[in-house]
C-alpha cells in the first residue's frame, strides 16, 4: 500500500503493539489527539489509556520514567514533540539510558525507543527545527537511527523496538508527508547497522541521512556526473563498510548535513574516510552543512538548510579539484 | 502549613507513642540494632580505608542509620530499591555483599554487581536523577499487575531539582506505587536546608502533587519503619505514592573530599550527637531488658569481624582487565567498538 512516513510509523507502532503487550507509548498529546504530527493517530482508541499514555508536560519525566519502565520489562516508546525540546532529556539519556547496562554490570538494560521529530523545513516556531544527531551519537550505549522515507521508516522502527539497547529514532519531519512509497502491510525489519546505496554511480559519493536524502536525490537528478548516493539509515553504529567501499570506488565524496558544521556528525564521517580511504581520494572530502548559528526562523530558514545549489556547487568543487 | 513530626522513640529512648509502636519481637528489634551497628562499623572502616589510600571518595551515612535501616526493613524482597550515593546502610540491610560495596567505592565497577534476586538499581551519583526511574519501575509494577513497590532515596538537596518535581508529579497523576524517602540531613555539601526551599517542611510538598507527605523523626528507627511500612501497604493496596521526609543529620563530611568545619557550627553537630539513632535504640533496649554490656560487645565484635572479612575479600580481588571497559556497553559490541577494543589490545 502507498503511504507516507507518518502512516508508515503509525503502522509499525500499531503492529508492534498488537504483537507485544509490553509496548507502550508515552508523550504529550499522543492520546486522543494523536500527537502533534498525528503519528499516533487512532492508537489510543485501539489500545486505551494504559498503553497510549498522555503524560504531563514534562520531558525529563517522560524519558526518566521510561528508563524505569524499560528496566522493569516494559517497552516504552517515548515521544518528544520537537527536537529542540529534547535538550533537557540529554541528562537522562547520557547518564542513565546509555549507561545503565554498564552501571549495573549487565543486570539491567534500557530497551526504550525515543522518537524525535527531527530537523527543519516546516516553517515552524523557534526551537522546533533543530538537528541534534551529534548530541545523541556522542553518547556511549545509545543507538541512533534516522529513516529517510516511509519504507525504511517502518522496517527501522520495528528493528528499533525489538532492539535490547536504547534507540534514538530521528524522524525527518519535513518528509513526514512529502514522500509516498509502497510499504508492505506485513512486518519486516531493517538491520540497525546497514547503510543503503540508493543510487549507484562512479564519479562521486554523496553521503546524507534523514531529510537531506530527499534534497540530495533531487539535487543530483540532473547532474552531469555519475553520483553514488549513500543513505546511512543508522548513525550509530554506522555501516562504515558501505560508505568506505563507495568512497574507495568513486574516489570523491561530499557529506551533506543539516546541522551546524562544527563537531557535526559529518565531521566524524570525514575523519573515518580519512582513516580508511585517504589514499583512494582524488580530492578532499567536502561538507555541505548548516551554519554555526541558531537555526533561523522561517524567513531565513531556507538559506540555512543545505539545498540543491549548495550541494551541486560542492560536487563541482570536488570534481574539478 | 504546620506539620507534626511523627515520633515513637524519643531522644531518651522512651516510647512516646505507644499507639503507633509497631508490633516487633525482641529478635526483630535486636536485628534492627545489629544492622545499624553493622552499617556504622562498615562506614567507620570505609573512612579509615579512604584515609589510608585503600579506597576512594566515600559518602558516609553516619547519623542516618535509623532512616536507612528502618525503611529498608519495611521493604519486601521483590520491591525495587533506587539509591542515591549515601545508602550503604540500605544496601547492607537488603543483603548486598559488603565486600562488593567496598570494591565499588574503591573504583572497581564490578563491585556494583547486583545480586540475582535483588531488585536494586546501581548507585546514582547525579543528584535526584534516579527519582523518575523509580517512578517508572513502580509504574511497570502497576501496569503488569504486580504487588511490588519502588522505594527511592534522595536528600534534601534533590528536592530542588526538576527530576524530583517531574517524578513526584507523574507519581501523583498516575497513582504510582512509589515511596519517596527524602533523608533531610540538613546539608547539601555546604548549603543548608533553608537554602533549598522556603517551605516550612519538605514533606508538605507532597500535598501539592496530590498525595500524602509524612514528616518523621529520621533518627527514630521505629517511626521510620512504621511510616515506610504503612506507605508500602498503601501502595500495594493501589492507593498510590507517599513522600516521607526523614528529619535527620549528616554527622560526617559530605564525602571524604569535604571538610564540614568550613561551614558548620560545631555546636550544631554536638546538638545532633545527642539525638544519635543507635544510642537511642540502645537505651530503649536496655530499659526493656534486651541489652547489656555483653550483648553490646558481642554485636560490635561480630560486626567488626564481618567488616574485616569484607575488606580482606575485596582487597584480594584481582584488578579488572583493561578490556572490561568494553563490556556491557551494548548487548552486542558494535563493529566500531570491536575495532577500538582490538586497537587497545
Amino acid at each position: 500500500m502507498k503511504m507516507n512516513l507518518v502512516q508508515a510509523i503509525n503502522l509499525a507502532l500499531k503492529q508492534e503493539m498488537e504483537k507485544y503487550p509490553s509496548v507502550i507509548l508515552l508523550g504529550e498529546d499522543i492520546g486522543k489527539d494523536g500527537g502533534v504530527f498525528r503519528v499516533t493517530e487512532g492508537l489510543w482508541q485501539q489500545f486505551g489509556d494504559d498503553r497510549v499514555i498522555d503524560t504531563p508536560l514534562a520531558e525529563v519525566g517522560i524519558i526518566g520514567t521510561s528508563i524505569g519502565l524499560a528496566i522493569a520489562g516494559m517497552k516504552p516508546i517515548a515521544e518528544v514533540q520537537f527536537d529542540g525540546f529534547s535538550m533537557s532529556m540529554l541528562d537522562q539519556l547520557y547518564n542513565h539510558a546509555g549507561r545503565m547496562r554498564k552501571r549495573s554490570q549487565g543486570k539491567w538494560h534500557v530497551p526504550l525507543v525515543f522518537r524525535v521529530p527531527h530537523g527543519g523545513g516546516i516553517r515552524a516556531l523557534e526551537h522546533h527545527s533543530e538537528s541534534l544527531e551529534a548530541f545523541f551519537t556522542h553518547m556511549p550505549g545509545i543507538k541512533v537511527v534516522t529513516p529517510s522515507g516511509p519504507y525504511n521508516a517502518k522496517g527501522l522502527l520495528i528493528s528499533s523496538i525489538r532492539d535490547p539497547d536504547p534507540v534514538v529514532f530521528l524522524e525527518p519531519k519535513r518528509v513526514y508527508r512529502a514522500i509516498k512509497e509502497e510499504v508492505p502491510e506485513e512486518e519486516y525489519t531493517i538491520p540497525l547497522n546497514k547503510a543503503e546505496v540508493v543510487q549507484e554511480g562512479s564519479d562521486i559519493t554523496v553521503i546524507a541521512w534523514g531529510a537531506m536524502q530527499k534534497v540530495v536525490r533531487e539535487a543530483v537528478a540532473q547532474s552531469k556526473y555519475s553520483v553514488e548516493i549513500v543513505d546511512l539509515l543508522t548513525l550509530y553504529p554506522v555501516d562504515r563498510k558501505t560508505l568506505i567501499d563507495s568512497v574507495k570506488k568513486t574516489g570523491r565524496c561530499v557529506v551533506v548535513q543539516e546541522a551546524p558544521r562544527t563537531c557535526g556528525y559529518g565531521a566524524e564521517l570525514v575523519a573515518t574516510i580519512n582513516e580508511k580511504a585517504l589514499l583512494n581520494l582524488e580530492a578532499p572530502v567536502q561538507r555541505v552543512t548548516g551554519y554555526d548559528v541558531p537555526v533561523p526562523l522561517p524567513k531565513l530558514e531556507n538559506y540555512y538548510i543545505p539545498d540543491a545549489t549548495r550541494i551541486n556547487k560542492a560536487i563541482e568543487n570536488v570534481m574539478s579539484f | 502549613m504546620k506539620m507534626e513530626m511523627f515520633q515513637i522513640l524519643n531522644e531518651e529512648g522512651k516510647i512516646v507513642n505507644t499507639r503507633d509502636m509497631p508490633k516487633l519481637t525482641n529478635d526483630e528489634i535486636k536485628a534492627m540494632y545489629e544492622y545499624m551497628v553493622l552499617s556504622r562499623a562498615f562506614d567507620d572502616v570505609a573512612l579509615k580505608l579512604q584515609r589510608e589510600g585503600r579506597m576512594l571518595t566515600y559518602a558516609s551515612l553516619l547519623g542516618q542509620e535509623a532512616s536507612q535501616i528502618g525503611s529498608a526493613l519495611a521493604m519486601h524482597k521483590e520491591d525495587w530499591f533506587a539509591p542515591s550515593f549515601r545508602e550503604n546502610g540500605v544496601f547492607i540491610t537488603l543483603g548486598f555483599p559488603m565486600d562488593a560495596l567496598y570494591q565499588y567505592w574503591a573504583g572497581d565497577e564490578r563491585g556494583m554487581t547486583i545480586p540475582e534476586d535483588m531488585n536494586a538499581l546501581p548507585v546514582a551519583v547525579p543528584v535526584g536523577t534516579q527519582i523518575p526511574h523509580a517512578v517508572g519501575l513502580a509504574w511497570a509494577s502497576k501496569l503488569q499487575g504486580k504487588k511490588s513497590v519502588a522505594v527511592v532515596y534522595f536528600g534534601d538537596g534533590a528536592t530542588s531539582k526538576g527530576d524530583f518535581h517531574e517524578g513526584m508529579n507523574f507519581a501523583g497523576v498516575f497513582k504510582i506505587p512509589c515511596i519517596f524517602i527524602c533523608q533531610n540531613n540538613q546539608w547539601a555539601i555546604s548549603v543548608p536546608r533553608k537554602r533549598q526551599s522556603a517551605s516550612d517542611t519538605l514533606a508538605e510538598k507532597a500535598f501539592s502533587y496530590g498525595f500524602e507527605g509524612v514528616l518523621v523523626d529520621g533518627n527514630d528507627v521505629f517511626a521510620v519503619y512504621k511510616v515506610t511500612k504503612d506507605a508500602a501497604d498503601k501502595a500495594r493496596a493501589g492507593k498510590g505514592p507517599t513522600f516521607i521526609e526523614c528529619y535527620t543529620y549528616r554527622m560526617e563530611n559530605h564525602t571524604t573530599a569535604d571538610d564540614w568545619k568550613k561551614y558548620r557550627d560545631p555546636a550544631e553537630v554536638e546538638m545532633w550527637k545527642r539525638k544519635d539513632p543507635v544510642e537511642r535504640l540502645r537505651k530503649y533496649m536496655e530499659s526493656e531488658g534486651i541489652w547489656n554490656e555483653n550483648y553490646e560487645k558481642g554485636v560490635w565484635e561480630k560486626a567488626k569481624v564481618k567488616v574485616a572479612e569484607a575488606v580482606k575479600k575485596f582487597e584480594a580481588v584481582e584488578p579488572p582487565k583493561p578490556t572490561d571497559m568494553f563490556e556491557d556497553v551494548y548487548a552486542e559490541l558494535p563493529e566500531e567498538l570491536e575495532e577500538q577494543k582490538k586497537d587497545f589490545e
